[in-house]
């Protein structure tokens, strides 16, 4: 078989250059000419600081998270429900504090589509089972088993149809009975194929879906106004679409933790080779949901490859060589990776320093900037990393105190963008706000 | 007798291991000198983890042939009694979170590293925290979170155990995605565990285990 993604593309630049056109010159109406040049400057701050080059001052923006909810006075059943609320929220926290850059409230799913579909990864306020002050949390458990790596390998599409969905949806039970759909190519095969189509049950299940459907358009259309409106106010977003390292996807929701653990030793090929074959996905998601969002940054959140979940060999073997890929992938399409380190790669730095320049964003949660600045920060653009600790019962001079420091250290001679470790709900509003002014205005280049 | 055993489990051969171990038993091996030989293995483990060699993985891998092993062994040593046990842990995720992934890690490396752990689940409100104490009588007290609202459900619980006059008899320890030394300070736990290993090690030295 030919192995893809091996070498950077030699128009992966032009593509690049293409996707900051289309993200420069959005097609809305701004709400002035100062919002639209507020806008073009913005932009212009985190190119400059993604191809290496200086910015007029470092861009600033925290990680929104949940803040906009607590931020607004209103619970996560609101915010899950409501989506007027939800819209109103996360308006009035990017207009109040003024950051470089918005997060969309996309992140808030709504509850009534999870309800419809009886979803049990999560737990919500709600119909989720939370209490009204709950955020949403992950329930960890092994939804793929460890004999189904096969099952998986030979057709992920059919493995999430026919079983992880009937898992984590328990009102899509019946797709079990959806046939294997590549056999379905000649007259033969097609009444068979279409058997599963006409059973009460299954049409039940695509009858949830399409409740679930229609209440993701209600809320799709309260959350696309903030984006709207924070863009034509003169703030770009700070990111447009998604997508994951391939050992994530088989770790956090088909393994969970303690199962791709073990299977390092038990089953380290089916591993590996389920890793391979959930990269073409990841990278083709990654594209289309950044291009979908006229952006160039996908968020990646990378999980299991820190450096407290597995030793540098084991990141070498079962998690770099895909993960790199994912970025190969992109950076050929133009995208910039926004590569979220949660946790700390400390011990990682020298060994992924081996990327062009330009091509991605590394933004850091516990890793030591300096060491970062010094590695993969001569290359490529570095981001981060407020600590949620500070942030949370420090005080407006400790914020300050932080940031001043940071943007010495990762700041220097550009190339840096000034964010938070993590998403920042439960901070202090006063040091969210001091984190935003204090470091616009120290982080100017002279 | 034991040495192949010893070294199946420090090389993370759990196959081996495991029939080793039944091997041992059917030739009539002393149980009790298998589990020997299981502690004996857990210590090289935790000293290759020491040393930088072994991760998260190899603990958990070792942990898990360890679990097997007495399964299979303790049968053949009941009456015996379960061997003196290295301190009590109470172990809980705090109030207003659920996630249970970490917590389940260190209470599984504590146990398979000869402590006592009770584990009280997530989301467990400051009161329950001290009622349990009261009735378990733990070494230490070991919080968990992944969120930030943990930060002011660890130190409510901190406050809890003070007000029940408990918090000088045992030591607290917070652990979690974002927990910190600054965190350990504002909830007025003792220590915050970077990592699980990190933990368990901290509760060994503070119960005098090592």
């Amino acid at each position: 078989m030919k192995e893809r993604w091996t070498t950077f593309a030699q128009d992966a630049a032009q593509k690049q250059e293409a996707l900051f056109d289309i993200w420069l010159s959005p097609r809305i109406t701004f709400e002035s000419p100062e919002a639209e040049a507020l806008y073009k400057e913005r932009v212009t701050l985190y190119k400059d600081a993604i191809q290496m080059r200086v910015p007029k001052r470092v861009p600033v923006a925290p990680s929104a998270g949940s803040f906009p909810i607590e931020y607004s006075g209103i619970n996560w059943y609101e915010a899950m429900y409501d989506y007027k609320k939800l819209s109103h929220a996360w308006e009035k926290y990017h207009t109040d504090m003024d950051p470089d850059a918005f997060n969309a409230p996309r992140t808030i799913a709504p509850g009534k589509a999870l309800e419809a579909l009886g979803l049990t990864l999560y737990r919500w306020a709600g119909g989720g089972g939370l209490r009204n002050d709950q955020e949403y949390q992950f329930v960890e458990k092994e939804y793929m088993k460890a004999d189904e790596y096969y099952d998986f390998i030979d057709d992920p599409t059919g493995f999430f149809i026919n079983t992880y969905f009937p898992r984590i949806f328990t009102e899509l039970e019946p797709l079990k009975k959806m046939p294997l759909l590549p056999p379905i190519h000649e007259i033969p095969m097609m009444p068979g194929g279409l058997i599963p189509f006409g059973m009460p049950d299954v049409q039940g299940a695509f009858a949830k879906l399409a409740a679930a459907g229609n209440d993701v358009h209600q809320w799709l259309a309260e959350v696309s106004k903030v984006t709207l409106s924070q863009m034509a106010k003169g703030r770009p977003g700070f990111s447009g679409g998604i997508t994951k390292a391939p050992f994530d996807v088989i770790g956090d929701s088909l393994r969970g933790t303690r199962g791709v653990l073990m299977d390092m030793f038990r089953h380290p090929e089916e591993l590996m080779e389920a890793c391979e074959r959930i990269t073409p996905f990841m990278i083709k998601f990654g594209v289309a949901s950044c291009k979908a969002a006229g952006h160039i940054m996908p968020f990646i959140p990378l999980h299991k490859g820190a450096d407290a979940f597995m030793s540098q060999d084991q990141f070498k073997k079962f998690y770099w060589p895909t993960l790199k890929k994912l970025i190969i992938g992109l950076s050929n399409e133009g995208v910039v990776p926004q590569l979220f380190v949660e946790g700390a790669y400390n011990k990682r730095l020298e060994l992924v320093d081996e990327l062009p320049r330009g091509k991605v964003v590394w933004w850091f949660d516990a890793t030591d900037m300096e060491q970062a600045k010094k590695t993969v920060g001569r290359t490529n653009c570095i981001a981060g990393n407020v600590p949620l600790d500070i942030l949370c019962t420090g005080t407006p001079d400790d914020v300050k105190a932080y940031c001043k420091n940071l943007i010495d250290v990762a700041g220097k001679d550009g190339g840096f963008m000034l964010v938070s470790g993590a998403g920042v709900q439960g901070a202090k509003p006063e040091n969210v706000r001091t984190m935003i002014d204090f470091s616009k205005e120290y982080g100017v280049y002279r | 007798m034991f040495d192949k055993l010893i070294e199946a489990i420090t090389t993370m051969q759990e196959e081996e291991a495991l029939a080793l171990t039944r091997g041992l038993l059917e030739a009539g091996a002393d149980p009790v000198g298998i589990l020997d030989a299981c502690t004996q293995a857990m210590e090289d483990v935790g000293k290759k983890f020491e040393s930088g060699v072994y991760f998260l993985p190899e603990l958990m891998m070792a942990g898990e042939m360890l679990k097997q092993i007495s399964e299979m062994v303790k049968p053949m040593i009941q009456g015996q009694g379960e061997g003196k046990k290295a301190g009590k842990v109470l172990l809980g995720t705090v109030l207003g979170d659920i996630h249970d992934i970490g917590k389940d890690i260190v209470g599984f490396l504590l146990d398979v590293n000869g402590f006592e752990v009770r584990d009280i689940g997530i989301d467990v409100p400051p009161e329950t925290f001290v009622e349990e104490a009261r009735a378990f009588k733990p070494d230490v007290v070991a919080m968990s979170g992944l969120l930030t609202l943990a930060y002011d459900s660890m130190k409510d619980t901190v406050d809890a155990f003070k007000k029940a006059g408990l918090r000088d008899g045992v030591k607290i320890i917070i652990g979690g995605g974002q927990m910190s030394d600054r965190i350990a300070e504002y909830s007025g736990a003792d220590a915050c565990a970077r990592d699980a290993m990190d933990g368990v090690n901290l509760i060994k030295k503070w119960t005098g285990k090592e």
